[in-house]
């Protein structure tokens, strides 16, 4: 199964209610990229409960831009690598 | 279901139960025949002030009873920091509950207003403290599932 379907879309906060652009991230493949590193290993090093992590991967959740940035550390990527803006929609 | 939810939903349960089961014993010792009488402010007043401290009391032996519980049957650790997820949606469940309280409170007042006697107010104001709590936790609940 192509690790592309684990991206997700997750949305800002209360702008995706008006129908804005949403926004992806690939953190699921990432941390598959990344030695099949575990949601609580991520959460660990970012400083949030594993809650959170799932919360982020399933969509239901838009973290702060500080912890977007956390994440994107973790992988050495820079944040439009980690989490991407759709505005075609 | 995460530690927080099952958290809300104990929270919950145990809201209900220990407000209803205080009302119960304590609507058995309403003696005053006349609501405008100073008993009944007396009352009114006791049932209040006893129920903020037992209430606090039951919440917390009740929590410790469900942490040991729930780390004896699952293994599962208790977070030890609430994160900016967790805050935002206490936050967002502090704002309903605050919201549905002073609808309550208006209502409450609105009672006077309308010359209905103390009691309805001061019962009024019981179940508003009661539903504040309820909509509280089950808005917790709700944006742990659904998402924030």
């Amino acid at each position: 199964m192509s690790l592309e379907k684990h991206q997700t879309s997750i949305f800002i906060g209360e702008e995706s209610k008006l129908g804005n652009p949403p926004i992806s991230n690939n953190i699921r493949k990432l941390r598959f990229n990344h030695d099949e590193m575990t949601q609580q290993a991520l959460a660990d090093k970012v400083g949030v409960t594993r809650q959170t992590i799932v919360a982020i991967e399933q969509a239901k959740y838009s973290p702060s831009l500080e912890l977007a940035f956390r994440i994107a550390r973790v992988f050495n990527l820079p944040l439009e690598e980690v989490f991407s803006f759709d505005d075609t929609t | 279901m995460s530690y927080q939810e099952k958290r809300t939903v104990v929270s919950l349960v145990s809201t209900i139960l220990i407000t209803v089961i205080y009302s119960l014993v304590m609507a058995q010792r309403y003696t005053a025949t006349n609501p405008y009488s100073a008993e009944a402010f007396h009352f009114w007043g006791a049932f209040l002030l006893i129920l903020i401290p037992v209430s606090i009391v039951a919440r917390i032996v009740i929590y410790i009873v469900f942490s040991i519980f729930n780390t004896i049957i699952t293994k599962e650790k208790e977070p030890a920091f609430t994160d900016e997820r967790d805050k935002l949606i206490e936050l967002k469940a502090a704002r309903n509950s605050l919201y549905t309280f002073t609808a309550g409170f208006l209502l409450a007042m609105g009672s006077l207003v309308l010359d209905m006697p103390p009691n309805v107010m001061f019962i009024l104001l019981i179940c508003a403290g009661l539903m504040a709590d309820v909509i509280g936790e089950t808005s917790n609940l709700y944006f742990y599932r659904r998402g924030v």
